[in-house]
């Protein structure tokens, strides 16, 4: 069921609702919200919002953002309902399409759905509120001002009367629209939903294992298809023999296709169609085909570390930030600390294997059922590939098995689009395994530091250097290989050199959750244990006496600051949670462990408990004290969060899984090889506590992850007096 | 080949390669898609369905050899009175994120405690640490394993 909008698609940045009456419902309210340009908007844009009130008085809220699990399909109708006042029980939630013109950004990235919905999603839903109350004032002839509302009612106390909203419809249409940005909102103790603890509203159709993924899309003649796909990303088709695959009982086409991951008019994969995947996937050795691959064959896993060592120890290729003199300041320094560390490629390993059913219409358009973090940049890409308008494809959104930021990148739709132009008028659904999958990420890319710090005499620290690492070329990172040019301390310390070097890869790279910051709060807070160590502290207190005076730091993002109070807030919080002394523990291999780090808007600070006994680290507890904002949404989603990006942050610095290449090609691809954390690693509890500020809420997809990786490296140092400088962190 | 298959006490007859996986029996022939796929290779568990009452990987079961046998999917697990405290307590803890392991999952919980009732913390593990959960909902599982149990859980 999509929504049936009315709503001009125009870009037009005026705000307002209207109301209609509409068959099949008492009343549709269609808020149209002008969104200022920022993190997480490109550029201005509107933002639709619908709630449609049905004759019996249900609530119909439109979901618009893409469900990776983060909760976002309970959690954004929450705000609209609470502000129509009406009761949880009597709304229904309805996923909308894929449509930014219509509905705004649609994007399952970068925490940013929570501030930037936060007061557009409120306004929308107090406008349709005070449009009803309108028409029972003038119904009653009474000032609106008396009136309340409740559960979806009107209600006159002094008149002793009240009427549902459903009853109001045809009246309140007639009302004049409130103008959204002026409309009352609600105070923060008047709230009753939002603040107040929400089950996902699929998990009743999950347990029963009603088909809502991606995966489970079913459609009259539908058909399957698997790939064949050039081991070495970027490698492409040279020639191929499909004789016998087209001889055999349930194909029905095999094409040739690019998955957009190697060079602009080449093809890189095989689709091979037919009537069911489990047949055509089992054909795939059947079709003889000849890569050419010259230009990747010589990446390897062996290759990076070689070349990041010689890197390292030369002159630095480029300057990321500067201020002062840092090699005068090292100079006059009391203490100088180096260090190196480094983490490896990292796979998403999304438990649904990436997939999209496409289906091509005779008039050249195209219709999706995708799984797509991101089906605007999907739109894009296929309208790119395919030689079609953007207005030509249309996307329907399911529910994502995990994405974690693979699905932000669209290469099963673009492939999709390919397997279902060869077959016009039937859907085609194209589905990875799992070695597919692990073999044509958009990985984590790789990274080395080379770190150099000096303290005064006092312990101050005063100077300080990284020589970064990286994947890129001509001069720039490449995605999600680049690092804030105000990373902590740098942002303080007032000698900071940063440097960049770059190295090549044919391997393509992305977004992991808490992109960045997952490798360099590891790499950061790792190193500044040290230099709490060598200043004769402990982290927290040295965190404490380099952030310095409550103020704001300004971050690449214009919108975006770095408060240094908030930030402190949330250290001295969870010290006194885990009651951290600095001490060490008086039972031999145990070790306690602190990280800090702020991303995506959250300031987080963890402590980490670990035993270490026969060279295996045991995670006992984690403490984790998060400043997310002045209102928690829905705590049990948000615990929820906090405690799965806590664990999976453990996944990153515990579980051996870095992805190995050789030759070119990626190796690591079962999940013998690229494990996944099981239940055992599981810490045995995890405390969370939120610091609440006056600030309004902001995204928890991802910042709790970052903060647990140096923590439980520091724990480990704790424990075993071992400094492990390197992902996944191993003892022997 | 044709084979009889009894899936949620319901007799039903499927045309298919003897090796053809029961997990893609489920998914194309039945159009059962409860039962999802993860990695083809029996790690990850998603596959889950009971055979006879014991936790099977649906990917690594040719279809010849559940011919005969009662086989008890998502779609069909609340019949079952263990699997219908499993599922309840799932809603009531609120157990997935992403969702996409949890048939799986309430398939090892149901398998657990049909064995156990009342499992240990090692009994726990033993029966759920073939099923991966990528979004980490483990607290949660644990959790609504005791609940379904009646231990209790906690706070």
């Amino acid at each position: 069921m999509s929504a049936p909008l009315t709503a001009q698609p125009a870009m037009s940045r005026r705000s307002f609702i209207a109301a209609s009456l509409a068959s099949g419902a008492a009343i549709t309210f269609e808020a149209q919200i002008a969104l200022a340009a920022g993190p997480g908007i490109p550029e201005a844009a509107v933002l639709n919002a619908f709630i449609r009130i049905a004759a019996d008085n249900t609530v119909i809220i439109g979901a618009k953002n893409p469900e990776i699990g983060q909760g976002i399909k309970t959690m954004l109708p929450m705000l609209l309902a609470d502000e129509l006042d009406v009761a949880w029980e009597q709304v229904q939630i309805e996923q909308t399409d894929a449509n930014d013109k219509i509905y705004g950004p649609q994007v399952a990235g970068g925490s940013n759905a929570t501030p930037v919905n936060w007061l557009p999603a409120r306004q929308a839903g107090a406008a349709a509120r005070a449009m009803l109350v309108g028409a029972a004032a003038a119904q009653w002839g009474v000032d609106a001002a008396s009136l309340k509302t409740s559960a979806g009612r009107v209600i006159d106390s002094a008149g002793g009367r009240s009427a549902t909203y459903a009853s109001l419809a045809k009246a309140a249409a007639a009302q004049p629209a409130p103008e959204l940005a002026k409309v009352a909102l609600k105070k923060p103790d008047q709230f009753h939903i939002i603040g107040t603890p929400r089950k996902g509203v699929d998990t009743p159709k999950i347990v029963r294992g009603e088909p809502l993924f991606g995966i489970d899309t079913r459609l009259p003649g539908l058909l399957h298809a698997a790939i064949v796909k050039c081991p070495l990303i970027g490698g492409t088709l040279a020639s191929h023999d499909d004789a016998a695959v087209k001889a055999s009982p349930g194909v029905m086409a095999v094409v040739p296709i690019s998955s957009g991951q190697c060079a602009a008019g080449k093809q890189d994969a095989v689709a091979i169609v037919g009537t069911s995947w489990w047949a055509v996937q089992k054909l795939r050795e059947k079709l003889v085909v000849q890569w050419d691959t010259a230009a990747q064959q010589g990446f390897s896993t062996e290759l990076y570390a070689k070349k990041a060592a010689e890197a390292l120890g030369k002159a630095a290729e480029a300057t990321l930030f500067k201020a002062g003199d840092a090699d005068a300041a090292l100079s006059r320094a009391a203490k100088v600390i180096t260090a190196d560390y480094s983490y490896p490629f990292l796979a998403h390993a999304t438990l649904e294997p990436q997939n999209c059913t496409a289906l091509w219409h005779a008039g050249g358009t195209l219709e999706f059922w995708a799984p797509s973090q991101n089906p605007a940049a999907g739109r894009k890409d296929v309208a790119a590939m395919m030689g079609i308008a953007p207005d030509a494809i249309t996307i329907h959104m399911t529910r994502i098995g995990g994405g974690f930021g693979r699905r932000l990148m669209n290469d099963y739709m673009v492939m999709a689009a390919q397997a279902a132009k060869a077959l016009p008028g039937r859907p085609v659904k194209l589905l990875f395994d799992r070695t597919d999958d692990l073999r044509n990420d958009y990985y984590r890319p790789a990274g080395w530091h080379r770190f150099t710090a000096g303290l005064d005499a006092a312990g101050a620290l005063v100077a300080f250097k990284d020589h970064f690492v990286t994947f890129g070329a001509g001069g720039k990172p490449l995605r999600a290989a680049d690092m804030p040019a105000s990373e902590f301390p740098a942002s303080v310390v007032p000698d900071t050199h940063l440097t960049q070097s770059f190295l090549t890869t044919n391997l393509t790279t992305g977004w992991l959750r808490a992109p960045t910051s997952n490798a360099m709060a590891f790499v950061y807070q790792g190193f500044m244990d040290e230099v709490a160590e060598a200043a004769g502290t402990d982290l927290p207190a040295l965190m404490l006496r380099t952030l310095g005076a409550p103020r704001d730091l300004p971050t690449e993002r214009p919108t975006v600051v770095f408060s240094t109070a908030r930030a402190r807030a949330v250290i001295e919080r969870v010290v006194a949670l885990a009651g951290w002394t600095g001490q060490p523990s008086a039972v031999p291999g145990k070790g306690r462990g602190f990280g800090f780090y702020f991303s995506h808007r959250g300031y987080f600070a963890e402590v980490v408990d670990v035993t270490v006994a026969d060279g295996v680290v045991k995670v006992d507890k984690v403490w984790i004290a998060g400043d997310i904002g002045s209102q928690i949404i829905n705590p049990l989603n948000a615990e929820h969060q906090a405690q799965g990006a806590a664990i999976d942050g453990l996944a990153q610095a515990l579980v051996w899984q870095p992805v190995v290449q050789k030759a070119g090609a990626v190796q690591t691809v079962t999940f013998s090889d690229f494990p996944l954390l099981r239940m055992d690693a599981k810490p045995a509890e995890i405390a969370i506590s939120w610091v609440k500020s006056d600030y309004p809420p902001t995204g928890l997809g991802e910042p709790t992850l970052p903060p647990v990786i140096p923590a439980v490296a520091n724990a480990i140092r704790a424990a075993t007096g071992k400094r492990l400088r390197a992902l996944p962190l191993q003892l022997s | 080949m044709s084979v009889v298959l009894t899936v949620n006490r319901r007799k039903r007859t499927v045309e298919a390669d003897a090796d053809k996986p029961l997990l893609w029996v489920l998914r194309e022939d039945l159009d059962m898609p409860g039962t999802k796929f993860g990695c083809g290779a029996g790690l990850c568990g998603a596959c889950t369905v009971l055979l006879d009452g014991q936790a099977v990987r649906s990917c690594q079961t040719p279809i010849a050899e559940a011919a005969g046998k009662q086989i008890t999917t998502i779609e069909g697990v609340t019949a079952l009175p263990i699997g219908k405290k499993v599922v309840d307590a799932w809603i009531k803890i609120d157990v997935p994120q992403c969702g996409y392991c949890q048939a799986g999952q309430i398939m090892s919980a149901t398998a657990l405690l049909t064995a156990t009732p009342k499992p240990s913390a090692d009994d726990i593990l033993g029966g759920m640490n073939g099923n991966i959960c990528r979004c980490a909902t483990y607290v949660r599982i644990e959790q609504a394993i005791r609940e379904a149990a009646g231990l209790e859980t906690k706070a």
